[in-house]
């Protein structure tokens, strides 16, 4: 099912993630959160900009305590934790921030 | 903004109910099927093929050939009905294909067909069906809520086990082009890269440092979590969830507290870096022996002497029942220790001979109950006695907390219920199905919490650990109340050097 954003179609997966992560611009991923009934606000930017850079230097998501940890620097200690994370993306971090930041969704037993 | 599910959540009752049969309550129901590049890899055809009726039969006899076991399940079924009540998704669905009987008969009515007398000359007799389309589809959706726990078996006077019969379904819809894209996909990225996740050596170096330091910033003791180191007695493989995810990630930090406290010399490996082995879920011999292979391959390339699995449960099943076939001879490890070794058995061993220091109040903010994990309750054993596999994890956590429960003895042991997720059906097209499944286990542990002040369940597989983080919340509890059995013990060691030693010390000096 593709997705319509700007007058421009981009391919999506069977659960909405991005084909090509090329692709991916700033507008998609409010256009996702809004078809989730979410907007996104500065800290959740925080989050998806920190995924997108993680995912240029390894090729993959970055692991919860990877993710608690980097968000704790940037955002204050008291934030750098899953509940946190939750707070900002209730479908989780892992799984609903990939899909706005164009990242390919986490496979295996999580 | 909550999730809304779009289906009706069971209720818990306060006892368990056998549920009124509704026909077709879970027809919906059925994962997303994999597109050719991900059947392509594990050597199945892209799409349906052209004659996928013959290929389909044709696959079944060489299945039953090979398997005189599976032939065995097909014939000696007297449908006296033990098991139909036995399922968890029957339970939780109320959808009477998912009786084991009924699942059976999908497969078993082909079966007949084709391979059997009464079958071929007067099918209307015995039951016997042609592989129909709507057979098919059939299939794909009822093997498909099927989490291969056993449960059934236990209870069936002639020890059928329908998770041998949906696995051959499973390998059956493959071989036409039928695959189910959550497994195949991630069985691909194991062949190519190592793991389920896909995560590359760069990015577990990465995240293996990090740990390391938590470590560190929590103890004041420098912990390592070594990788690919050669000549480590120990090659520690270990699901890769337990890198990435919570609460996994709090037992992985565990079992590298353990091993350094006892001061063994272990290692992870990044050719290795998975556990897991999906292709069992698959009923594929060939993916499944090529994926265990990639663990004799590491054992021989570090030059270790023993093999530790971490905590996952069908890991388990693979590593304790088939691995010798699979991959074996394993003649070049150190024969003074299991082969292989669950890391439950080496904490508890080092417990036993009073090597580890644990203080039980560091867990005093949970009251636990423990859930076991069906291919290890079902299909494995552990230690040198039978029902280690119980009695083991078990007396684990009694050495690392002050407060522990048993749920109800039929949902224990070799009578527990599946999480609702395992098998490959861990993926989020079928939430449904898992929310629903995981009902008896829910009623179980609403039992404990309400008798007993239970906080959280703790298990040694990762799928489960996953599975409950994410359908708790669908029955009133929350996500952080599924624990690692090492995470129990992570809390409770205490590390030579440590910060928490000098505490205890002056504690007990004062």
């Amino acid at each position: 099912m593709p997705l319509e954003v700007n007058g421009k179609s981009y391919e999506t997966d069977e659960e909405g993630y991005l084909a090509n992560i090329t692709e991916w611009e700033p507008d998609l991923a409010d256009a996702m959160a809004e078809a989730d009934g979410a907007a996104l606000g500065e800290n959740h930017w925080e989050v998806i900009n920190f995924l997108r850079e993680y995912y240029e230097e390894y090729q993959i998501a970055p692991a919860v305590r990877v993710l608690t940890k980097a968000i704790g620097k940037k955002l204050g200690k008291d934030k750098g934790n899953s509940k946190y994370l939750y707070e900002l993306f209730p479908y989780g971090p892992a799984k609903q921030a990939c899909k706005y930041a164009g990242l390919p969704k986490p496979t295996g037993c999580v | 903004m909550a999730e809304q599910p779009a289906f009706d959540v069971p209720e818990l009752k306060p006892y368990p109910v056998i549920p009124k049969l509704v026909e077709d309550a879970m027809a919906h129901s059925q994962p997303f099927v994999a597109k050719p590049n991900f059947q392509g890899p594990l050597g199945f055809p892209g799409e349906l093929v052209d004659d996928w009726q013959d290929v389909a039969v044709k696959k079944m006899g060489e299945l039953t050939d090979r398997y005189r076991s599976l032939q065995v399940f097909l014939d000696s079924c007297v449908k006296c009905g033990a098991c139909t009540d036995k399922c968890h998704y029957y339970l939780g669905t109320t959808d009477p294909k998912n009786m084991p009987v009924a699942r059976q008969d999908l497969f078993r009515k082909v079966y007949r067909r084709h391979y059997t007398f009464a079958g071929k000359y007067l099918p209307w007799l015995v039951g016997a069906e042609d592989l129909t389309e709507e057979v098919l589809d059939d299939w794909y959706k009822y093997f498909h809520q099927c989490s291969q726990c056993r449960r059934c078996s236990v209870y069936c006077p002639y020890g059928i086990d329908t998770a041998e019969i949906s696995m051959a379904a499973r390998e059956v819809m493959d071989s036409i082009g039928k695959g189910q894209k959550y497994c195949n996909e991630i069985i691909g990225k194991v062949h190519t890269i190592g793991n389920n996740l896909g995560l590359p050596e760069p990015a577990l170096v990465d995240t293996l440092e990090g740990l390391a330091e938590e470590i560190e910033e929590d103890t004041g003791v420098a912990v390592q979590f070594p990788l690919d180191q050669k000549g480590a007695d120990i090659l520690l493989v270990t699901p890769s969830a337990d890198f990435f995810a919570e609460p996994h990630v709090d037992g992985l930090i565990g079992y590298a507290k353990v091993l350094h406290e006892a001061g063994l010399s272990w290692t992870l490996s990044s050719h290795a870096s998975e556990a897991a082995n999906f292709g069992m879920f698959i009923g594929s011999y060939e993916n499944m022996r090529k994926v265990a292979l990639r663990i004799r391959e590491a054992a021989l390339d570090l030059g270790v002497k023993r093999i530790v699995f971490g905590e996952c449960g069908h890991a388990w099943r693979v590593a304790y029942s088939f691995l010798n076939t699979l991959a074996g001879p394993f003649d070049f490890l150190d024969p003074n220790y299991p082969i292989p070794q669950h890391i439950c058995e080496v904490t508890h061993g080092l417990i036993q001979e009073g090597k580890l220091r644990l203080d039980k109040s560091q867990n005093d903010d949970m009251v636990l109950t423990y859930h076991d994990s069906c291919n290890v309750a079902r299909a494995s054993r552990m230690g040198d006695v039978p029902g280690g596999q119980f009695t083991i994890p078990r007396d684990v956590i009694r050495a690392s907390c002050n407060h522990f429960y048993d749920m109800p003895a039929d949902t224990v042991r070799e009578a527990t219920y599946c999480c609702g997720g395992g098998g490959g059906l861990l993926t989020d097209d079928l939430i449904e199905l898992r929310v629903k499944g995981a009902l008896p286990r829910m009623e179980a542990l609403k039992q404990v919490v309400d008798d007993h002040g239970v906080t959280h369940m703790a298990a040694i597989c990762a799928i489960c650990k996953s599975q409950f983080a994410k359908v708790l919340t669908y029955y009133g509890f929350q996500m952080d109340q599924i624990v690692s059995v090492h995470q129990l013990v992570s809390n409770a060691i205490i590390l030579t050097g440590s910060e928490q030693e000098k505490e205890a010390e002056l504690s007990e000096a004062a």
